[in-house]
């Protein structure tokens, strides 16, 4: 245990960019799949077949490629950003997708009288999926995206293999230098939990708060 | 297999409106792959010297061969961690408080868990416990102990999703506690189960392509080889992800149509794991399964 608290303050430093990387990348992620989730649901046969593509593209697609075939591969074709910066773009593109499927399954949850309703007062596609839709569909996958934020806690430990000085790329580091893996995974491990563990709370809490009361 | 669009009854007016956006949408699209090919060719992506490795017996035979560690991998992991799951759910749906309590902490504990860390720890700390597994153990080792936790939680949440009138015909028709699961329970919980099972699979499948971080020989390892010796990373790993594409996407499709299947057929939702569920492939499953 020693190892975990002489190195305390690199542990910490190593949390804060695992919840950097997970926060960032999460917000993106949010952005990007509740876009393509209207896409999915839209009138636009174009729009729709993108979503699509990109949807069952990346979400079937190992983490581990997109990120090699981001750094490695895309750096031929020009397309280069710091390793941080290209964790966070993988990240968000990946969890993109299952924050899509997400969305679009809370969408498919509103009942279809409140879109029909939204319709027959004149509200055009976008007004009634920002103003009717989505506020009800939120609502109602709460956990489920929590999920997806906790597998992103876990899955942004996967930018430690490029380089992002997170909480497993201190672990391997620590390893090497200090010769205690044991003792060093338990501290990693620990502080995934640290993290995990509140969030999964929190979200509990929130889903609590903004549950339809029936 | 599009989700039927909301509000799909436009007037003359939306439809143009509708067409419109269309045209302007395709446009877009079909320009955005125009400049993605340009910048493709620009950059002498397509040159023989790049592409004409991949149609190379040898080449395609050395990187079907890492997928076919990346399959035995998963077939072995998926079958301990199924093992390894049946214990954990039985645990936690034990009458004996200590059972119920050290598995529910093993559940918690390893799904919460980055799997990276855990194959990190199979490779770097075992050996210095004088357990020493080679990079296929390791890694299936590592799988079998996290998905075992997931797959727990799936078995447990199909067992609970049955009504109490099951297990309570069962011991009122004198079934002993293993008789009425072996009979009852678990061939019905099962049937629900299988979904999640085969989204479970493609997760792990997708997962095996970790192992190539302790030097397991698997697809993305020989790939990323391929890529560094002839220079060609952006081919070759694009070819990985279309093989891993392919196959899971099949996958997949599996899985919703057992789950479609069942739902016409027994009428029963897809089962739900509780505490936050922390899996993306059985939430996926659910996810696209309720969209249907």
């Amino acid at each position: 245990m020693h190892v975990v608290l002489d190195n305390l303050p690199a542990f910490l430093r190593a949390t804060r960019v695992t919840a950097q990387l997970t926060v960032i990348s999460f917000l993106l992620a949010m952005l990007i799949g509740t876009l393509v989730a209207g896409f999915r649901v839209s009138p636009v046969l174009p729009l729709r077949w993108l979503g699509t593509v990109y949807v069952e593209l990346v979400r079937n697609t190992p983490l581990l490629v997109l990120i090699s075939l981001f750094v490695f591969g895309f750096t031929k074709i020009g397309i280069r950003y710091s390793y941080y910066a290209s964790a966070i773009i993988v990240l968000s593109t990946y969890t993109g997708t299952f924050v899509a499927e997400t969305v679009r399954a809370g969408i498919n949850t509103v009942a279809p009288g409140q879109a029909e309703a939204a319709r027959s007062l004149g509200l055009t596609f976008s007004q009634l999926l920002f103003a009717v839709v989505l506020p009800q569909a939120f609502r109602s996958v709460v956990a489920p995206l929590g999920s997806v934020f906790i597998a992103l806690i876990k899955n942004s430990a996967l930018a430690s293999t490029i380089a992002v000085m997170d909480l497993s790329f201190l672990g391997t580091q620590l390893t090497n230098s200090t010769g205690r893996p044991v003792a060093v995974f338990m501290g990693s491990a620990f502080f995934y939990l640290l993290l995990a563990l509140p969030s999964g709370w929190a979200i509990g809490w929130f889903e609590r708060r903004v549950a339809v009361k029936r | 297999m599009t989700a039927p669009f909301i509000a799909e009854s436009l007037g003359p007016r939306g439809k143009r409106r509708v067409a419109v956006v269309s045209a302007v949408a395709g446009a877009a699209i079909a320009a955005l792959v125009v400049v993605a090919f340009l910048r493709l060719l620009h950059k002498g992506q397509f040159s023989d010297r790049l592409v004409a490795p991949l149609r190379l017996w040898a080449v395609q035979r050395f990187v079907l061969l890492g997928l076919l560690e990346t399959v035995k991998a998963a077939i072995v992991a998926m079958a301990l961690a199924m093992a390894l799951g049946t214990l954990l759910a039985l645990g936690r749906l034990s009458r004996n408080v200590l059972t119920r309590w050290l598995a529910g902490i093993y559940v918690d504990l390893f799904r919460a868990m980055p799997l990276i860390l855990l194959i990190l720890f199979c490779s770097l700390g075992l050996p210095k416990l004088g357990i020493h597994l080679q990079p296929f153990g390791g890694v299936v080792l590592a799988l079998t102990a996290y998905n075992g936790a997931v797959l727990g939680e799936i078995f447990r949440a199909g067992i609970l999703s049955l009504e109490r009138g099951q297990s309570e015909a069962a011991s009122a028709l004198g079934f002993s506690y293993w008789q009425s699961m072996r009979l009852v329970i678990v061939p019905q919980a099962a049937r629900r189960m299988i979904p999640a099972i085969v989204s479970q699979l493609v997760t792990l499948l997708k997962d095996t392509s970790l192992g190539s971080v302790i030097g397991f020989d698997e697809l993305l390892r020989r790939a990323e080889n391929t890529g560094t010796y002839y220079g060609n990373s952006l081919q070759v790993l694009t070819e990985a992800a279309v093989i891993y594409i392919v196959i899971n996407f099949t996958l997949s499709r599996l899985a919703r149509r057992l789950e479609v299947r069942q739902r016409r057929r027994y009428k029963a939702g897809p089962i739900v794991v509780p505490g936050g569920g922390m899996d993306l492939a059985v939430m996926g499953a659910q996810g696209t399964a309720s969209a249907i």
